[in-house]
């Protein structure tokens, strides 16, 4: 990489990142306490993966979810929030559970993609316990298989009201 | 008054300068990745969001758990009241000494290793140890380091070292004292947890070092675990830039003196810290057993310097 | 009124022995404690006359030796010493009380404790050469008996007694050879006497006396690589006896080197000096290195009582370098320091061995990989060792780093000198401090955090409970007296200073001075160790406050709550999955691999129906002393062969002996014709 160019990175971010449009309007309920500070436990109860690869590409230096105060943390007792993907199977029930119950109140339950609503594509399937709501409460829910990236970054937004 | 006065200002840059510092490395390091990353005060609304939360203690933990993180911001919070930081009289500090600083920021780190213990979980013992070893094995090259800065002042005493600096600047750009703050460096990036020695932001708990130590805080206990991190290494660029590049320090009784060493300690500290921030992005994190290798290094470093600034007498 | 004290003292401590050799259990313990502390009270009074008036006490009889007389002399010096060991010995017995139910109400014990305890406290007021060589055996073998306790249980004890024995007893025979070398050629075996007329002898001889005395004071110090006995015998003692051996009678092995080199033989030529602080550089390195690596609690205390006797030995031999080349100021800092570091390892070394024994009391082991969540169980012992673990890692506010920090200025400022091996030496000893300060640290954090903390890794641990009040309260005394000294240091530096002065001969101000900030003579060197403190309790209690005020608003859910330990969701969470004292070292041990060389075992069984199925694998690692498996074993196999050589002259034959003895004969007249 020459010095041009990582000069010109530095200078000008928006020729990678997208313009998101304005902030949104936090609901009180969720964003009141957050401050505009929004950490995430990701948790795959049992994803094809893909709905992993869209959240990979919404804290991308395309869609930066990380400007608008959400960041992605490694264990849930520093987390605000789980993100949930994936139809919830029998060996990742247990797992969920206790990530769950090792989050510091005030915690809250993000699903996302079609599969953490109603188990998708595997409904019925012989690994599978059952969606992410039967296991822990979900308080938003992001629709989508996989969820659009901006999807992933506006439903984050909402909580920190950026 | 004004004494009191002084030493809270001094604290209360590094309080809040030690979050910024962190905001503007993790800026740094996302422009340099071609994206916006989040504002440089994101650390402090972090801050504020986890003192509201709640604090989950281990169930068999006994009080060193909640202990280490008040420890560890104590120590730091003291000896920055107490440095010559933006002035070189500190109000409270004419005897502070180099080595006791030193020894102080030790405390911080030993009661949180020992807090982590307490968990009786397997990453933070595995961060403990890690953390203990590097501690190890990077405290020779501190001391030969300190010891090379001292010898040509003939004191530990830390606003000499930095008087001595403003006052013979031919002491600033001997090798001994470039040496010497070198290892100096390298130790600062070790027992903060930067890179190469430590990814700050890894997710995988094999990698951690510091990291794995507080996997378990949660609420005010994980706030001041942040914050105590981010004022030490504040404090400590800010004694590294103080005895590489003194000017600006108030050397002078005067608030407008003070002011000017306040700006002039802000300003040098980020210049330090964007240049670490855009030093780690080329960088990637050493083997865990090669660290050893780089404190060696280090320590040669520090021990050149030491002879150096012998024979140079 | 001192001759009075001195005699207390001595009478005291004899009644003491007796009662405990003849009274009945149930008040033999009690009256010989009651009798040592009698004994110690005198001492006490004894030692602080003499440090407040600057004047030894002198005192002689012909009476109890035959032949030599005995003659008691307490200079400043000894004084220091004295108060050292009475502290750990009214501690240690205080303690006894609550430890004599678990083995150490015997008659032997009862008798030998107390004669431990006197002639350790005798040894610094010894003025003459045999009295000095008896109480140093008294010494010496009541502690063997002492190690012997537990020795019909357990083979590791008797083995501990055997090296313990030989090693001391060798020791023993170099002082006396340098003794009565000294003795001889000064004309008199009178301290005064050999001071007097020591500079009369030839360099050659007076290098030999100090080599030999070196040798045997530093064996009894647990220099490395004297020091085999050291991890063994201290190790095996009980409680109260390993922490006098460690707190108490490794300091008279310092004491002995002071006394020959500087006292009797009036100071020497740097290589003498330099042969000191080489053997503290070995012992603080390598103490250190075992100490980080070893998980038995009592054998890592053990290791850091060498390596805390090293760092003395780095100051004693910086002192002495300086003052050979002129620098008598800095000197007399450097004896301070060392003298400090010596004051300040009695008690917390006996603060953590008491505490080790308390556990080992309550959960029967050793074994730190057994230990674990037992500062919930025994608070305050719990605390003790924290206290004392902090001491040693030389952190403030305790007084550890007050140590530390003079050891570190008195090097700082020798470094001006103009003797090259002076500044070689200084330049790797504040390495080698800095080495082993981590290395310290490691190991505490280790020994604190495996064994105190976390949950308890067996069924003995998970059941412990606290120890009886004398034991807690003995314990306690020690941790106390480690905090204030760390906040007022200044309560035992003028006594120390006093001591080092008459040693060095320097006389006027004191190179240590002042009440809140300590500053060094003539040097820019402040420290002010209770300001220190108060700034960082201030901050404590902001810090705890502003903890506390994150939640004054009332929420639906508790401000603090247990809950289990995060463990990434997994099922069940076993106490085996903590860090083991093993996992902890092992990257420290992975780094100096090549100088412990450790000796490990692989026995990997296949099926038999397949040799790429494996069925079982042992895995054993041992980390035993390498310096005691490289120079002893060999030694002593070595020993064993010319033996049974030596065996085969014994063939029975009068005749035969008959003529070894007229060749003998012939040879002795031709030598001396």
């Amino acid at each position: 990489m020459t010095l041009r160019i990582l000069l010109k990175t530095v200078a000008h971010p928006r020729k990678v990142s997208k313009d998101l449009g304005p902030a949104p309007h936090p609901s009180d309920e969720l964003a009141g306490g957050l401050h505009g500070s929004f950490q995430v436990r990701h948790v795959d109860a049992g994803s094809c993966n893909g709905c992993e690869m869209e959240v990979h590409s919404a804290f991308s230096p395309i869609y930066d979810a990380e400007r608008f105060g959400v960041r992605l943390v490694a264990s849930p007792r520093h987390a605000d929030a789980l993100l949930v993907t994936g139809p919830v199977t029998k060996n990742m029930s247990d797992p969920l559970r206790k990530t769950y119950e090792a989050l510091a109140e005030p915690r809250l339950v993000v699903s996302l993609g079609d599969c953490a609503k109603d188990c998708g594509v595997f409904k019925g399937g012989y690994g599978v316990e059952g969606s992410v709501s039967d296991i822990v409460p979900v308080d938003v829910h992001i629709p989508g298989c996989p969820p659009h990236p901006q999807a992933i970054v506006e439903a984050l937004r909402g909580f920190t009201g950026k | 008054m004004t004494a009191a006065l002084m030493a809270i200002v001094q604290l209360a840059l590094v309080l809040v300068g030690g979050p910024l510092l962190l905001g503007v490395m993790r800026k740094v390091r996302s422009r340099l990745e071609g994206r916006f990353g989040a504002p440089v005060h994101q650390p402090l609304l972090d801050l504020r969001k986890l003192f509201t939360k709640q604090r989950l203690r281990p169930r068999e933990s006994s009080w060193l758990f909640g202990a280490g993180p008040l420890v560890l911001v104590a120590t730091v919070a003291c000896v920055s009241a107490i440095s010559p930081l933006a002035t070189t009289r500190p109000p409270l500090g004419q005897s502070t000494d180099f080595f006791a600083v030193i020894f102080a920021l030790l405390l911080g780190s030993v009661v949180l290793a020992l807090a982590a213990l307490d968990t009786g979980t397997a990453f933070a013992g595995m961060g403990a140890s890690r953390s203990m070893t590097i501690g190890a094995l990077a405290e020779p090259a501190l001391l030969v380091a300190i010891l090379a800065m001292a010898i040509p002042a003939r004191t530990s005493n830390l606003p000499a070292l930095v008087r001595a600096g403003l006052s013979h600047p031919a002491l600033i750009a001997s090798p001994s004292r470039v040496l010497a703050l070198a290892s100096f460096l390298v130790v600062i990036l070790a027992e903060s947890g930067r890179l190469p020695v430590d990814n700050p932001s890894t997710h995988l708990e094999l990698t951690m070092i510091h990291e794995a130590m507080v996997l378990e805080y949660s609420g005010p206990d994980l706030g001041l675990i942040i914050l105590g991190e981010s004022m030490r290494l504040a404090f400590l660029l800010g004694l590294l830039v103080n005895l590489l590049v003194p000017w600006g320090v108030a050397d002078r009784p005067g608030a407008l003196f003070f002011i000017i060493g306040v700006v002039a300690l802000a300003a040098k500290v980020l210049v330090t810290g964007v240049a670490i921030a855009t030093f780690e992005v080329f960088t990637a994190k050493m083997r865990l057993f090669r660290l050893p290798e780089l404190l060696a290094g280090g320590f040669v470093l520090a021990l050149l310097g030491a002879v150096t600034a012998v024979v140079a007498r | 009124m001192n001759h009075v004290s001195v005699w207390v003292t001595a009478l005291a401590g004899l009644m003491a022995a007796i009662a405990g050799g003849s009274l009945p259990v149930r008040s033999r313990v009690g009256a010989a404690v009651l009798l040592t502390w009698v004994s110690c009270s005198a001492a006490l009074v004894a030692a602080v006359s003499v440090l407040h008036s600057g004047h030894a006490i002198v005192m002689s009889t012909t009476k109890i030796l035959p032949l030599t007389g005995t003659m008691l002399v307490l200079t400043p010096l000894g004084a220091v010493f004295v108060i050292a060991i009475v502290v750990v010995a009214l501690a240690s017995t205080l303690y006894w009380l609550g430890y004599a139910s678990h083995g150490l109400s015997t008659r032997s014990a009862s008798c030998a404790l107390p004669l431990f305890v006197t002639s350790m406290i005798l040894v610094p007021f010894a003025g003459s050469v045999a009295t000095f060589l008896v109480l140093w055996e008294l010494m010496a073998l009541t502690s063997l008996v002492l190690v012997l306790t537990d020795q019909s249980r357990r083979e590791a004890a008797r083995s501990a007694a055997q090296w313990y024995a030989v090693m001391t007893h060798a020791g023993a025979a170099a002082i006396l050879l340098a003794l009565v070398l000294l003795s001889a050629h000064a004309g008199g075996q009178t301290f005064a006497q050999i001071e007097l007329h020591a500079h009369h002898l030839s360099g050659a001889l007076r290098g030999t006396i100090f080599v030999l005395a070196l040798l045997g004071f530093a064996s009894k110090a647990g220099a490395v690589p004297l020091h085999v006995w050291l991890p063994k015998a201290h190790a095996e003692a009980p409680g109260p006896a390993s922490a006098l051996m460690s707190g108490a009678m490794v300091n008279l092995g310092i004491y002995g080197i002071i006394l020959v080199g500087n006292v009797l033989l009036g100071g020497g030529p740097v290589w003498w000096w330099l042969l000191v602080s080489a053997l503290g550089v070995l012992s603080a390195l390598y103490g250190a290195l075992y100490a980080a690596t070893t998980s038995d609690l009592k054998r890592l205390l053990a290791y850091s009582t060498a390596d805390n006797m090293g760092l003395v030995l780095i100051a004693v031999g910086a002192s002495g370098m300086l003052a050979a080349s002129g620098s008598r100021t800095i000197a007399a800092i450097a004896l301070v320091a060392a003298l400090l570091l010596m004051f300040n390892h009695s008690l917390f070394k006996g603060a953590l061995f008491l505490a080790a024994g308390a556990v080992q009391m309550v959960t029967g082991t050793r074994d730190l990989d057994r230990l674990g969540g037992l500062l919930k169980r025994m608070p305050v012992t719990g605390v003790v060792f924290l206290v004392g673990a902090l001491s040693v890692a030389a952190l403030p506010p305790l007084n550890g780093f007050v140590g530390e920090w003079l050891l570190l200025q008195s090097l700082l400022h020798a470094l001006p000198s103009t003797n090259t091996a002076v500044v070689i030496t200084v330049t790797v000893a504040v390495a080698a401090l800095a080495l082993t300060g981590g290395l310290t640290v490691a190991a505490f954090v280790k020994a604190m955090g495996i064994g105190f903390l976390g949950r308890p890794r067996s069924v003995e641990a998970s059941n412990s409970h606290e120890v009886p009040a004398t034991m807690q309260l003995g314990a306690g005394l020690l941790a106390f007296s480690c905090l204030a000294l760390g906040l007022a240091p200044m309560l035992i530096l003028p006594s120390l200073e006093l001591g080092a002065r008459s040693v060095h001969g320097v006389g006027g101000s004191s190179p240590v001075h002042g009440w809140i900030s300590l500053h060094l003579f003539g040097l820019h060197g402040e420290l002010a160790p209770s300001l220190l403190a108060g700034g960082l309790f201030v901050a404590l209690v902001a810090t705890v406050l502003a903890r506390r005020l994150s939640h004054r608003r009332s929420r639906p859910w508790p401000a603090l709550a247990p809950a289990e330990p995060w463990g990434s969701g997994r099922r069940t969470q076993t106490v085996r999955m903590q860090y083991t004292a093993t996992s902890f070292a092992e990257p420290l041990q992975r780094v100096f691999d090549d100088v412990i060389r450790p000796a490990r075992d692989l026995d990997v069984s296949h099926t038999v129906e397949s040799h790429y199925y494996v069925e079982r694998i042992a895995y054993r690692t041992s980390s035993d002393d390498v310096i005691e498996r490289v120079i002893y074993q060999p030694l002593i196999a070595a020993v064993r062969r010319w033996g049974r050589l030596a065996r085969k002259l014994q063939n029975g034959s009068v005749h035969r002996y008959l003529a070894y003895g007229l060749l003998a004969l012939v040879i002795v007249l031709v030598v001396l014709a």
